[in-house]
């Protein structure tokens, strides 16, 4: 990879909106086979875009097994209070953790966030899950894993696996979360290059 | 956000943002394990000056939620009756590496001092000084009216504030830091403060809050409240005849009995009845009014562990290390994306 000093290198798309829904339906099949049907299944989505990707992955899973209420098996779990950077940076305002109605004990728990990284995030949300009970199993589904990991965590579902550098920023847009107000909806998975 | 020192200079987003992340650590009284390792390693001071329950407890186990260590100081048998003065007692603290002090002092002022100079470099939070400030019994009152007021809307409290409240803030205006501090954040929120006291127990210079003033407690519920809040005679305080008798003042000023009926009479059923605490029972809040369902006394004591986490956190989870030139930025950019996880 060459190295640019000059001019911002343009963002490259590298999953499309029906790239994007293709991966999720991929995962959805893939966690129920996993798990040998919907059984127990829990699916937490980590703020902010693993929540609406959880939601869409519930969706997929109802759609496949009509036995499952997507709205039942979702939840999002807020890991803020538990990074190990939170003194090394801005203050974070936590979200709010939202259980699923059943709770997670004896449950198995799918982990969802967009983008798998260093793997801190995972080892900070692992340590928020045990504080709210004890799940059986515990998974990780992510829709884009870039590799360049800290902690000796991976995951089990992956939407794309992606070689970046570290200079490079990998961007997921959903419209649940990041739809401008008066704008556009967009669902894109952009690399934008090495500043 | 270094210090809590003050409503009155608190933005409007900055209060919503404390009553939203007190709204997340109310969730994690609920759970099983009631404790976040947000805090790990970091002191916290308790330096009461004076007398204090439940705002020193408060603080407290606010603090050790977060998983802070706490350290109680409190003037009566130390060095302070001894005449240690306040800039020693907190060179003291600093030496031995406090990273917030909650202080309540008897003098106003105190507080900003302790900010202000380089006595100590930690986060100051006024926990009530002189009759000044205390604000985060106000962010503990307004998380309260805010739970009530978005329940009667039938919306969820984020975000939300207290736009169109009517809320009556009666008894000992003079020397309360309380009814200081919510007559700024209250309207900074959007609610309509009245004040009702007896002329003798207002300070000069009250014309010029945003806020109505009433000599007439019954007036005042008659023209229609959402909120009652009855402050504390502060018998301590009273080194003057600011009125002639106990009796006299519950009679007109204080939360009886018959005032409670005529809440009902006039048809407001969701007014709820405040209190900071400590309360004098039968002086400016009747054993009835206390423990009726309108009283949110006990709901403020739990808010108030919620509002100080919430305080705590936001004060101390910044960025701590020495500010270095480029990589701090570097790293400050990288993270402000999602895509580090």
């Amino acid at each position: 990879m060459t190295s640019v000093t000059s001019a911002p290198v343009p963002a490259r798309v590298v999953l499309s909106q029906a790239d994007i829904d293709r991966a999720l339906t991929r995962i959805a099949h893939e966690i129920l086979e996993a798990n040998k049907g919907s059984q127990d299944l829990v699916l937490l989505g980590i703020p902010r875009r693993g929540y609406p990707l959880a939601v869409r992955l519930a969706e997929k899973i109802a759609a496949a097994d009509n036995t499952v209420d997507a709205a039942a098996i979702v939840g999002q779990l807020d890991v803020t209070m538990f990074r190990d950077d939170l003194s090394h940076q801005g203050t974070r305002p936590p979200y709010p953790t939202k259980l699923p109605r059943t709770g997670i004990d004896n449950k198995v728990v799918v982990l969802i966030d967009d983008v798998l990284y260093s793997g801190r995030t995972i080892r900070a949300a692992l340590d928020a899950l045990i504080d709210l009970g004890r799940p059986r199993i515990v998974r990780l589904a992510v829709l884009i894993d870039r590799g360049h990991r800290e902690l000796p965590i991976r995951a089990d579902h992956v939407g794309k696996n992606l070689p970046t550098s570290s200079a490079e920023k990998v961007r997921v847009r959903l419209e649940e979360t990041d739809t401008p107000a008066g704008g556009t909806p967009v669902n894109e998975v952009v690399i934008e290059g090495g500043s | 956000m270094k210090h809590l020192l003050s409503t009155q200079d608190l933005s409007r987003s900055n209060a919503i943002r404390i009553l939203d992340t007190a709204e997340e650590m109310a969730a994690v009284g609920d759970r099983e394990v009631k404790k976040l390792p947000a805090l790990r390693g970091r002191t916290v001071v308790n330096l009461f000056f004076e007398d204090s329950t439940r705002t020193r407890i408060s603080f407290e186990a606010a603090a050790k939620r977060l998983s802070a260590d706490v350290i109680n100081f409190a003037a009566k048998g130390s060095s302070v009756s001894k005449g240690e003065s306040l800039k020693d007692t907190a060179q003291t603290l600093s030496a031995m590496g406090a990273d917030a002090v909650v202080i309540r002092h008897w003098a106003s002022g105190a507080p900003h001092r302790l900010a202000a100079t380089d006595w100590i470099d930690a986060g100051v939070i006024n926990a009530g000084d002189g009759t000044h400030e205390h604000p985060t019994q106000a962010l503990l009152d307004a998380f309260t009216m805010r739970r009530h007021w978005s329940r009667l809307a039938g919306t969820g409290s984020e975000g939300a504030d207290l736009s169109g409240m009517r809320v009556a803030i009666a008894g000992d205006v003079l020397h309360s830091r309380v009814a200081r501090s919510n007559v700024w954040l209250l309207r900074t929120l959007g609610a309509d403060v009245t004040l009702v006291a007896p002329p003798t127990l207002l300070p000069i210079g009250v014309e010029k809050w945003p806020c109505k003033v009433s000599y007439n407690l019954d007036e005042t519920l008659e023209g229609g409240v959402d909120a009652v809040m009855m402050l504390r005679v502060q018998g301590e305080r009273m080194n003057a005849s600011f009125f002639p008798t106990t009796r006299e003042y519950s009679r007109r000023w204080g939360f009886d009995d018959t005032r409670l009926r005529s809440l009902d009479k006039l048809g407001m059923k969701d007014t709820i009845i405040m209190h900071p605490g400590p309360m004098n029972r039968g002086l400016e809040i009747s054993a009835a009014a206390a423990d009726s369902p309108r009283s949110t006394v006990l709901d403020q004591v739990r808010n108030g562990v919620s509002v100080r986490m919430a305080a705590l956190y936001l004060l101390l989870s910044g960025d701590t290390r020495e500010p270095a030139a480029t990589p701090a930025l570097a790293y400050a950019g990288t993270h402000s994306t999602k895509e580090t996880n």
